[in-house]
């Protein structure tokens, strides 16, 4: 028989709470509750887990394991599709407020407005960005809301081929790979295969920090082909909306809009999509309609794409929509309006190239691909990437990711001024230095 | 004082030209490079995005009042079945925001991010105890996003053994939505079975599909109806001896954390999502975390990267890394490391709690249901009679009578202080209610909770039609979700005018 009284942290009840509900229940104990579980099943100790820990001892260990991340104490110039930008203080408060934080789903309307206002004016944010114009509340994350984007094009279209520019992230091109692969998915080459193209992809600025041109790009599709780019949110004060040139469907990864670097997550993968794609996109939607007295209020909508409606012949199986990073996202942009997202990118698009000016006066060290347009991060050629990486750690600089063994990624957001970019020049010239001395 | 619920207008609306909150940094680097100067014009935006132009002040009091416009765990009791609203502890919030942790870049080198692979590391053992599984993948973002990779790995299985024919997969028509719609992602076809008396997955059904185009069955265990499913080593057999995997869908794993184990029972594969049994915040509908566990036959095809630790004589304690996983790995299933933040909570939650608090945890979650239960029966009988695990499914016919149906019930709880419960699911049960009280909540909350059915159940009898307009004391009054999905209205606009498709 186990003691009444719960010692467990969150637990509310007094000892003589669990004997009054045992007694209406008419059973001695708590373990009689699972007499139902075969006898063999039943574990007959705890689990071992070590002994539990106090709210002290808890943040004293877990503390000293955060401690331990040396990396995140050094002056950040990693990339690669998350970006250490800085985060407004107003985010993370109003963000932290347990009305959001807590909540679920806002299955019951009435008692969710708060959920789903942010969600629509989410959408309308992310419609604005893409320029297309039905947005969806929001995926995982960008890989994923792009395997997404290629699997409602393999519904769409009926076709089974996908053609990846040249550029596409490699995780990103696994991960539609994965989800592709019993769909019967093919990858195939941009300039062929022409009938068989469902969709065709294209990252804007691409994993090495170009900027592409979508446009053209798309404009060499086949016929019948639907056209999704992955882009970087945070260039499109500046870059023009994919959808304005010629995108079907856009994703991109939101973390660089007022999400925490948290070693790859959580995140949030954004969508929109051309009006005649609404009834295939994947995932939560929220609309505006009305209560019965006639004033404004919002709802989740066309759910029944959804699978707790149409369960085996949903467009997808997600269910979340990362909703409390889409608050997150939602308040940033509302910091920046539109001047601010325009300046955020002017500001990096300015230190990164001043950025690559000093680095590429170092001897050994150059742009990997030459006369490429960038935008606020760029591939640069080393002697050894690896070594490289870890010695600017030990001078105090974040480089990366490596992505062979003489090249890695160097991004410059808006949080890195010019005293900090010319010692990262610096470093990295002495380290250079030092390598072949 | 204005009232808590008044309207708030959008955030576009209350945008006057000119405004503008936070501001960034000058420009300070000699002779600055512009886009203008170096890319062609059609590159660069034509027309800038309407985003709100306001003050921060302003941007505070919006976001401020729309969170009173939510229910919430931190204002009142959340008993919605399936999703186990826990107290989500605060502390860990806190730990999760730590900068070793928010602070770390995905690309930082594994020696500079030893803490957060020794808590992922530290987070597998303890899914692997807790579960019996031998190795897990903290990769996947969500529960749906587990189980995807569960029948993944289902089909990479028989795939590697030739056994190509298993294109079939089986769950019970009491089965979570995401269930069939996951396996049918992963490109199988999705068989119901029916349930039985006892409110069990019908295993005359299962046997009749245990043939050689069994590739999985998928089952939770407490199932749907919140009842342990005591023939589940039957179950696991039949299907073991047709040559199929058993998949466990970790939703209800609440019920039984710390008293019985999935591999025990049979399973194969699994799943978990952190945001119930461990308590992570739900966060209005994610983020969450869905781990994937397997047995030794199956981890070659877990997704990557995975944590390896490695003892080093030379250095004090053991280091880690990440690894690839073999070429039988499903792949990649999303980009980086999973969603971290979220495992930093469930892996202190898991730390506070300790092997025998997580015991006492699935102790009270089920003695919350069955009080609860208990106290609902004279108005709402349980769908079956027998103990009920960590949610109990009711019978919503008691307001029938009356001309009222469980959606009218539901509304009038929301007027009452209270969120809803589960509606209508499992689609089985007639007018179904699920109700999950969860171990957090005081016994006094769930005695309320009862009588205000109670009282709402009286009320129809005297006059239903105050219980058809219910809500009234919400911030907004019954919403008409058909008329919204009729023409959708999914986005604001600066005029009508605009509203013209872009692109």
């Amino acid at each position: 028989m186990e003691e009444l009284g719960p010692r467990a942290p969150y637990l509310p009840h007094a000892p003589g709470d669990v004997a009054a509900m045992l007694a209406r229940l008419g059973l001695p104990d708590v373990e009689a509750l699972f007499s139902e579980l075969p006898e063999d099943l039943r574990l007959s100790a705890p689990v071992d887990l070590g002994p539990a820990l106090d709210e002290a001892s808890l943040a004293r260990r877990v503390g000293q394991l955060a401690g331990a991340n040396t990396a995140a104490g050094l002056i950040c110039f990693a990339g690669g599709g998350v970006y250490d930008r800085y985060l407004p203080a107003v985010v993370q408060a109003l963000a932290q407020r347990g009305e959001f934080l807590t909540a679920y789903t806002p299955y019951q309307p009435e008692v969710s407005q708060g959920t789903l206002q942010v969600t629509f004016e989410f959408q309308t944010m992310v419609s604005e960005l893409f320029g297309l114009p039905v947005a969806t509340a929001g995926l995982y994350d960008g890989s994923t809301a792009l395997a997404e984007a290629v699997l409602m094009s393999r519904a769409a279209t009926g076709r089974r081929g996908v053609a990846f520019a040249s550029g596409v992230h490699p995780q990103w091109r696994a991960v539609v790979e994965t989800y592709g692969q019993a769909q019967g998915l093919v990858a195939l080459d941009l300039d062929g295969h022409a009938d068989d193209v469902a969709a065709v992809v294209v990252q804007q600025p691409d994993y090495f920090g170009r900027i592409v041109d979508v446009e053209a790009l798309l404009a060499r599709r086949p016929a019948g082909a639907l056209g999704v780019v992955a882009v970087d949110p945070s260039t499109l004060g500046v870059l023009e909306a994919p959808g304005r040139q010629g995108a079907d469907v856009v994703v991109a990864e939101g973390q660089p809009l007022g999400l925490p670097l948290a070693y790859g997550g959580p995140y949030l993968g954004l969508m929109a999509a051309r009006d005649d794609l609404l009834r295939r996109l994947p995932g939560r939607i929220c609309g505006q309609g009305r209560d019965a007295a006639g004033q404004r209020a919002f709802v989740l909508t066309l759910q029944a794409r959804e699978q707790h409606i149409r369960r085996a012949r949903a467009t997808s199986n997600v269910c979340t929509n990362q909703a409390w990073c889409a608050l997150a996202v939602t308040i940033y942009l509302s910091l920046l309006g539109p001047r601010g997202l325009a300046e955020l990118g002017r500001l990096g698009y300015a230190r990164a190239h001043y950025a690559a000016g000093l680095l590429t006066r170092i001897p050994g060290v150059r742009l990997a691909i030459a006369g490429a347009p960038f935008f606020h991060e760029f591939a640069l050629r080393v002697p050894e990437a690896e070594s490289l990486q870890a010695a600017m750690a030990a001078a105090g600089f974040l480089v990366g990711p490596v992505i062979d063994r003489h090249t890695l990624l160097i991004a410059v957001t808006e949080r890195r001024d010019r005293g900090e970019i010319d010692g990262l020049a610096a470093a990295m010239g002495k380290v250079l230095r030092d390598a072949g001395a | 004082m204005p009232v808590p619920d008044a309207p708030e207008p959008l955030i576009f609306e209350r945008s006057r030209p000119g405004r503008r909150a936070l501001r960034l940094p000058e420009i300070d680097v000699p002779e600055p490079s512009r886009p203008e100067d170096d890319l062609p014009s059609g590159w660069l935006r034509a027309r800038p995005p309407a985003l709100p132009e306001v003050g921060e002040p302003e941007v505070v009091r919006h976001f401020t009042r729309l969170s009173r416009r939510n229910f919430a765990v931190d204002t009142g009791m959340y008993p919605l079945g399936s999703c186990t609203m826990k107290y989500n502890p605060k502390i860990n919030d806190t730990l999760a925001g730590l900068d070793g942790f928010a602070g770390l870049h995905p690309s930082a080198p594994d020696a500079l991010a030893q803490g957060a692979l020794a808590l992922l590391w530290e987070l597998e053992q303890d899914l692997c105890r807790l579960t019996g599984m031998d190795a897990f993948s903290l990769q996947p973002a969500a529960g749906a996003h587990g189980e995807l990779v569960g029948m993944l790995i289902a089909s990479a299985y028989h795939r590697a053994r030739g056994d190509s024919a298993r294109r079939r997969v089986v769950v019970p028509d009491a089965a979570h939505g995401t269930n069939p719609a996951s396996a049918a992602m992963a490109g199988f076809e999705v068989v119901e079975v029916g349930t039985d008396a006892r409110g069990g997955i019908d295993l005359e059904q299962v046997r009749a599909h245990a043939d050689g185009r069994l590739a999985a069955l998928m089952l939770t265990n407490p199932n749907t109806l919140g009842l342990f499913e005591g023939e589940v080593r039957e179950v696991a057999q039949v299907v073991h001896q047709a040559g199929g995997l058993l998949y466990y869908d970790g939703a209800n794993l609440n019920a039984i954390v710390g008293r019985a184990r999935p591999a025990d029972m049979g399973f194969d594969v699994c799943h978990l999502n952190l945001h119930k049994t461990f308590s992570t915040p739900h966060g209005m509908g994610g983020p969450g975390a869905g781990p994937v566990g397997v047995t030794r036959r199956l981890s070659p095809y877990l997704p990557g990267p995975l944590v390896r630790r490695r003892d080093v004589p030379a250095v004090a304690g053991p280091r880690y890394a990440w690894d690839d996983p073999g070429p039988e790995s499903i792949g990649r299933v999303r980009a980086l490391h999973g969603n971290f933040g979220v495992l930093v909570r469930a892996y202190a939650y898991i730390r506070a709690n300790g092997g025998s608090g997580l015991r006492e945890v699935s102790g009270h979650a089920v003695l919350a249901a069955n009080y609860l239960a208990a106290l609902l029966r004279p108005w709402l009988p349980a769908s079956h009679d027998r103990i009920c695990m960590h949610e109990v499914v009711t019978d919503g016919r008691a307001l029938a009578p009356h001309g009222l149906r469980a959606l009218d019930l539901c509304k009038a709880l929301l007027d009452r202080g209270f969120h809803a419960p589960t509606m209508y699911f499992p689609l089985i049960v007639p007018e179904a209610l699920m109700f999950e009280p969860t171990e957090t909540e005081p016994r006094e909350a769930i005695e309320a909770l009862a009588a205000a059915v109670g009282e709402i159940v009286a009320l129809a009898e005297r006059d239903p039609e105050a219980v058809r307009q219910a809500p009234t004391q919400t911030p907004v009054g019954r919403v008409d979700e058909a008329s919204a999905a009729r023409r959708p209205v999914l986005r604001w606009y600066p005029s009508e005018g605009d509203r013209a498709p872009e692109g």
